[in-house]
C-alpha cells in the first residue's frame, strides 16, 4: 500500500503540472505563437474543458422552474426547434423568431425566454452576464449548456427570412466600419489569415472558410486567463473595446447582427464548444 | 456553498484512472480588482481521495494552481460500481466532497 | 440605323447606371452601420457616442473594403492627410530610444476601459517586430528591426519617417495603422521618442 502511495504521489505531479501547465508551457514555447503553446495545453486536457462546470450548472438552471411564472426553461423555451429544444438550436443560431418579430442570437433569445416566459427581472440578469469568480452568470451557464448539446452539429443558416438577410448584410457592414481615435474596424485585424498580434494568431473572420469555421464553432470558451467561460456577445464586445468604440449593449441590434455574419460565414463548420482558449 | 466537484473515474486493465475538475476561485492573494483592492487569497489546501474508506491520495496545494483546478492521478486495486470519494479543503475552512462510481 | 445609335448609347451608358447603383448601395453601408451601431453602444470612460462618427477616411476606406477607394478619391484623400501632418517647431525628430521602447511597448490608451489621465501608448509591438529582444511581436504591418541602421538618418529619411508615424494614411490611405500624431493619440514628444528608437544608432532596433 505503501509503494502504491508513493506511486500515486508521483503521479500527482504530473496533475499538478497539468494544473499550472498554461503558464510553464508558455514560457517554455517562447520561439512559437500562443497557439502552439495553447495546443499543448489541450492536448494535456485531452476531451475534459473546465467549462464541464458551466454545462452542469447550465443543465441545472435549464430544467428548474423558476421566475414569477414558476416554469423550466426546458418546458417553455423556444430556441428555434421546438419548445425545451437544444439538441442543434445553436447551429441554427442566429435565426429570425416570430413571437418577438427580430432576429436573435442565442443570448438575447434566452434573455427573451426568462424575462418573458419564465417572468424572472431582465436588469439582474443582463447586470450579471459576464460572471467574474463567486458572481456567477445564469446566461453564461445556460449558453455552455446549449451550446454543448450542438456538438458535432454542423453550422446550418439557411436565411430564409428577409429579416436574416439583413441581419447578414447589416453584420457584414459593421464588420467593414472603421471608426474612433485608432481608425479600426473588425476587419483591420480579422481580414488576412496568417498575421498575428503579438504571438496571438488572427483568423480572417471577412469571408466563408476554414479560418471563420475553425474560429466560430469553439465559442464559447473556457478563457483560461480569466477562468470563465465567455460567450459570443462577450468576445464581440471586447473586440470593440479595444477598438477604441463605446460600449457594445448586450443583446444590442450591433451584437446580433455580426453574429449572424460571423455564423453564416462559418456555415458547414461542425460546432466543438465549449472550446478552450487562452 | 461550492459548486459540485465533476469527478470521472474509468478502470481500464487493473488501473483506476481519476479526473477531477473543482469548481474554485484559487485567489493567490495577489490580485488586484478593478478598483485597485488587493482580492483575499482564499484558495484550495488539501484534496483527498478516498476508496472503500482508505486514503488513495493527498495532496497539498498552494496559491499557484489555477482557478478552477483540474486533476489527473491513478491508483490500483479499485473495481468497477465502487466509489471514489473526493474532498478539498480550502484556506476559507470551506470544504466539499463528492463522489463518483467507478466504470 | 437609329435603332442601332439609341441600342448603342444605352449600352454606353450601362456601365454608369451600374456604378450608380453599386456607389448607392455602398453608400448604404456605411449608413446602414451607422444606423445600427448608434443604436448599440452607449458611451462608457472616455469612449464616447462621437467615435461611431466617421470622417472622410474612414468613410472611403470603409465603402469599398475589402477593395480600395477609386484612384481620384484616393488622391485627395491621401494629399489631405498628408498635408495635416505637423513637423516639429525645433525642427528636431529624434527624443530618446528607452522611453520609445516604453511607448512601442505599451499597449493602453483610448479604450474605454483606459484612464483617459494616463499617456497613451504606441502599441507598435503589437504589429512589427523591432527591438529583436521582443519576439512577442506581430505581424500586420512589416518588420522594422534595423529601420534607421538600412535608411540612414538624412533629412528625407526622417521628415519620410515622421510623417508616415503621424499619419500612415497620408501615405498608405486604407492602411490598418493609425494615426498616431493627426488623431491625437501620441504627444510629440512621444513621437520623437519612437523615432529615436528607430533610428537611433544605440537603439537596440538598429544592432
Amino acid at each position: 500500500m505503501r509503494r502504491r502511495i508513493q506511486q500515486m504521489r508521483k503521479r500527482l505531479l504530473l496533475g499538478g503540472v497539468i494544473a499550472t501547465a498554461l503558464g510553464a508551457s508558455m514560457l517554455g514555447a517562447q520561439s512559437t505563437s500562443t497557439e502552439d503553446a495553447l495546443a499543448d495545453y489541450r492536448a494535456m486536457f485531452g476531451d475534459d474543458n473546465p467549462a464541464a462546470l458551466w454545462i452542469a450548472r447550465g443543465e441545472d438552471l435549464w430544467k428548474e422552474a423558476r421566475g414569477s411564472r414558476k416554469v423550466s426553461l426546458a418546458d417553455t423555451c423556444d430556441l428555434g426547434l421546438g419548445d425545451g429544444v437544444i439538441k442543434g438550436a445553436y447551429a441554427h443560431l442566429p435565426r429570425y423568431f416570430a413571437d418577438t418579430a427580430k432576429v436573435q442570437d442565442l443570448e438575447s433569445r434566452l434573455l427573451t425566454c426568462m424575462v418573458k416566459g419564465q417572468g424572472m427581472d431582465e436588469a439582474p440578469i443582463v447586470k450579471n452576464r459576464f460572471g467574474d469568480g463567486d458572481r456567477k452568470s445564469d446566461l453564461e451557464a445556460l449558453s455552455a449548456y446549449i451550446i454543448d448539446a450542438s456538438r458535432g452539429v454542423a453550422m446550418d443558416l439557411p436565411m430564409t427570412h428577409a429579416q436574416e438577410r439583413l441581419a447578414y448584410e447589416s453584420g457584414k457592414a459593421i464588420f467593414f466600419y472603421r471608426t474612433g481615435t485608432h481608425d479600426f474596424s473588425c476587419a483591420t485585424c480579422h481580414s488576412q489569415s496568417g498575421k498575428r498580434i503579438r504571438l496571438q494568431e488572427l483568423p480572417n473572420l471577412s469571408v466563408a472558410g476554414a479560418d471563420a469555421r475553425d474560429t466560430y464553432t469553439v465559442w464559447p470558451a473556457y478563457r483560461v486567463s480569466q477562468g470563465e467561460v465567455r460567450t459570443m456577445e462577450w468576445r464581440i464586445g471586447d473586440c470593440f473595446r479595444q477598438q477604441r468604440v463605446p460600449e457594445l449593449v448586450f443583446g444590442s441590434q450591433a451584437a446580433i447582427d455580426l453574429t449572424m455574419f460571423l455564423a453564416k460565414n462559418a456555415e458547414g463548420g461542425k460546432m466543438a464548444a465549449p472550446g478552450l482558449k487562452r | 456553498m461550492a459548486d459540485p466537484m465533476r469527478i470521472r473515474a474509468t478502470l481500464t486493465g487493473d488501473t483506476v484512472e481519476v479526473k477531477v475538475l473543482m469548481s474554485h476561485p484559487m485567489e493567490t492573494g495577489l490580485r488586484k480588482d478593478a478598483d485597485g483592492k488587493l482580492v483575499p487569497a482564499h484558495y484550495i489546501d488539501t484534496v483527498k481521495a478516498s476508496y472503500n474508506g482508505k486514503d488513495v491520495m493527498t495532496a497539498e496545494w498552494g496559491p499557484a494552481v489555477s482557478k478552477n483546478p483540474f486533476l489527473a492521478f491513478r491508483f490500483k486495486g479499485g473495481s468497477k460500481g465502487e466509489k471514489v470519494t473526493v474532498t478539498w479543503h480550502d484556506t476559507a475552512g470551506d470544504t466539499r466532497t463528492d463522489e463518483a462510481a467507478i466504470q | 440605323m437609329r435603332i442601332w445609335i439609341t441600342t448603342l448609347l444605352l449600352s454606353a451608358m450601362l456601365p454608369l447606371v451600374a456604378v450608380a447603383a453599386d456607389k448607392a448601395r455602398k453608400d448604404d453601408r456605411n449608413a446602414q452601420a451607422f444606423a445600427v451601431m448608434q443604436a448599440s453602444f452607449v458611451a462608457k470612460g472616455q469612449a464616447g457616442m462621437d467615435r461611431l462618427v466617421q470622417d472622410k477616411t474612414q468613410a472611403a476606406c470603409s465603402l469599398y473594403a475589402p477593395g480600395m477607394p477609386p484612384d481620384a478619391l484616393a488622391a485627395t484623400l491621401l494629399e489631405d492627410n498628408r498635408n495635416r501632418v505637423k513637423y516639429p517647431a525645433d525642427g528636431n525628430y529624434l527624443g530618446d530610444w528607452k522611453r520609445g521602447q516604453a511607448v512601442a511597448e505599451e499597449g493602453r490608451g483610448k479604450q474605454s476601459s483606459d484612464d483617459p489621465a494616463e499617456p497613451s501608448g504606441g502599441n507598435c509591438y503589437a504589429c512589427h517586430q523591432l527591438d529583436p529582444q521582443q519576439i512577442a511581436y506581430g505581424t500586420i504591418g512589416p518588420s522594422l528591426y534595423r529601420y534607421g541602421k538600412l535608411r540612414g538618418n538624412s533629412e528625407p529619411v526622417l521628415k519620410l519617417a515622421w510623417g508616415m508615424l503621424n499619419d500612415m494614411k497620408g501615405y498608405i490611405l486604407c492602411s490598418a495603422m493609425p494615426r498616431f500624431g493627426g488623431k491625437d493619440i501620441l504627444t510629440e514628444q512621444q513621437l520623437k521618442d519612437v523615432m529615436a528608437l528607430l533610428f537611433d544608432p544605440d537603439s537596440p532596433v538598429n544592432q
